[in-house]
């Protein structure tokens, strides 16, 4: 029984990573409808910007913020140099793009931080054990970090004109525009979001899985599955999606396929929901008359 | 006094295809000007080049002296320029309360929003009613409805309509209309309107041009468009 706990406790601490990475790529999605395929590695390049910053003796969360702010500008980038031109191309076009985005960044930090896998401190400690043990520190730290994140996330999309306006963008670029709407530099924003909730997801995940240059190559399958299962055009879906799969995932690599298929629980969830509700738990067709 | 709305050799279209070839016409500070015509005609294409959601080859737009042909579709609305597009333009995902939030988006001026919005619901109740409801859910209508207080929110000068009797019931057209004869005197907002319907347009309109085939044929007041045996012909039906 404290197996199964501990199984769940931990399924929802590396689901809460999923959630996050699956929020960036429904963002990304809700306005390209595209997915990102890079989203992972530009967050494993942010995990490495991180840990550069702690070894030269920068606090952890000063690390942790620039970190993150570095990502935001550099979503923006990617945007403003790479997608912008490709905008209104084929689909393959910018699918294209997201592979050799991966390609290069992926290529980069084994270039410059090596290939070598690498230790990654955590900020949470405790001096006795949590929960009678059930969680880890590390695993409370990090999932609550995440909510605090999803939920900022939320609220900014939710009440702050500034969040409206991304939205319509994403939905409607033509009558945002008609409402004065800056969409392209929405767009913008909106991949320098995605790309600084990556980056802190990746720094959470980093110092369970320890830091390579194909670190996040699973887990963004496990977030698509996430995004997929909870509706690939819906934020809540993504979130909701991204725990679920985290749970599922511990839960099957414990006691149904062990650890070594874990992943397969992913990509049997991706076929499994394309095969059977395309449109996700959440997903729905908008209604409208006309 | 110098017109709100000036074209000078206005040309534009899709691509390779040209659609307008060359339109000059005006509208008057606080006017209500109605351009008509067939399907085809080019009136929308006017419209959109008029907010540069198409590019002017030719020729330019000016308002209130400022040519903004060149100028990005959101710079054109933040210089007052509301636009009710064909297909209305709400962002059928949202909720009433969102599309009128988004209407509002380039305003800074918190007590004046609210006020207009007041001012809003009470020529259009329904809305009020609505509130939370997502706009894709609303009767045409009331979507009409929505497009037009989204618009009057960013606090045109101009408003542009395109079509706004486009498929609804005879009695919300007549109320409609009636609405927006209100809303020209009472928000002091020129319009812009494009119509099939002629004999509702030139109701509402003090000066009228009527387009063919991407040119403008006739044009002058109200009256005297009415007035216009080929008009009356083609359009009016009498």
């Amino acid at each position: 029984m404290n197996g199964l706990l501990h199984q769940i406790a931990s399924g929802v601490a590396s689901g809460a990573i999923y959630a996050s990475v699956a929020l960036a790529l429904v963002m990304i999605y809700q306005a390209t409808h595209h997915v990102n395929f890079a989203q992972g590695e530009m967050a494993t390049l942010s995990s490495y910007v991180a840990l550069t910053l702690i070894h030269v003796g920068i606090p952890y969360w000063v690390a942790f913020a620039l970190a993150v702010a570095l990502s935001f500008v550099l979503g923006v980038m990617v945007e403003r140099v790479l997608m912008r031109p490709v905008m209104n191309a084929p689909v393959l076009t910018s699918v294209g793009v997201f592979i050799g985005l991966l390609l290069v960044i992926n290529a980069l930090d084994g270039w410059i931080f090596g290939y070598t896998i690498k230790a990654f401190p955590s900020p949470f400690h405790s001096a006795h054990p949590l929960a009678g043990g059930l969680v880890s520190p590390h695993e409370l730290g990090e999932t609550g970090l995440t909510l605090v994140v999803l939920t900022l996330v939320w609220v900014f999309f939710r009440f702050t004109p500034l969040g409206l306006a991304m939205r319509a963008a994403a939905y409607n670029p033509s009558s945002a525009r008609l409402c004065g709407v800056r969409v392209n530099r929405m767009l913008g924003l909106g991949w320098g979001l995605a790309a600084a909730i990556g980056a802190a997801a990746g720094i959470m995940v980093a110092p369970v899985v320890f830091l390579d240059p194909n670190m996040m190559s699973g887990i963004l399958l496990y977030a698509f599955a996430g995004a997929l299962l909870g509706g690939i055009d819906n934020a809540l879906g993504a979130v909701v999606g991204g725990f679920t799969v985290g749970v599922l995932e511990n839960l099957f690599g414990a006691y149904v396929v062990g650890t070594e298929l874990k992943l397969t629980v992913a990509l049997i969830i991706i076929v499994a929901v394309l095969l059977a509700k395309p449109a996700g738990l959440f997903g729905r067709a908008v209604q409208s008359r006309v | 006094m110098p017109a709100l709305l000036e074209t000078h050799g206005l040309h534009a279209g899709y691509g390779q295809t040209k659609v307008l070839h060359g339109i000059d016409f005006a509208v008057e500070q606080g006017g209500v000007t109605a351009l008509l015509g067939a399907n085809g005609a080019g009136k929308t294409t006017t419209l959109r080049a008029i907010c540069a959601m198409i590019r002017t080859t030719e020729g330019g737009v000016w308002l209130g002296g400022e040519r903004i042909d060149r100028l990005a579709t959101e710079e054109i609305v933040r210089r007052g320029v509301g636009h009710v597009p064909d297909g209305r333009g709400t962002v059928l995902e949202l909720s009433v309360e969102d599309n009128l939030r988004l209407g509002a988006y380039i305003r800074r001026d918190r007590a004046g929003v609210a006020a207009d919005l007041e001012r809003l619901f009470g020529y259009f109740p329904r809305l009020k009613e609505r509130y939370r409801q997502q706009a894709g859910t609303l009767s045409g209508g009331e979507q009409q409805m929505l497009a037009i207080s989204r618009a009057l929110l960013v606090k045109p000068r101009l408003l542009l309509l395109d079509e706004p009797s486009f498929g609804l019931a005879p009695l919300i057209v007549q109320e409609i209309f009636h609405i927006l004869r209100r809303i020209n005197a009472e928000e002091k907002v020129s319009i812009l309107v494009v119509e099939q319907n002629a004999s509702l347009a030139l109701d509402l309109a003090d000066h009228a041009y009527v387009l063919e085939t991407g040119r403008i044929v006739v044009s002058g007041t109200a009256a005297e468009v009415r007035q216009n045996d080929a008009v009356r012909r083609s359009y009016l039906g009498y």
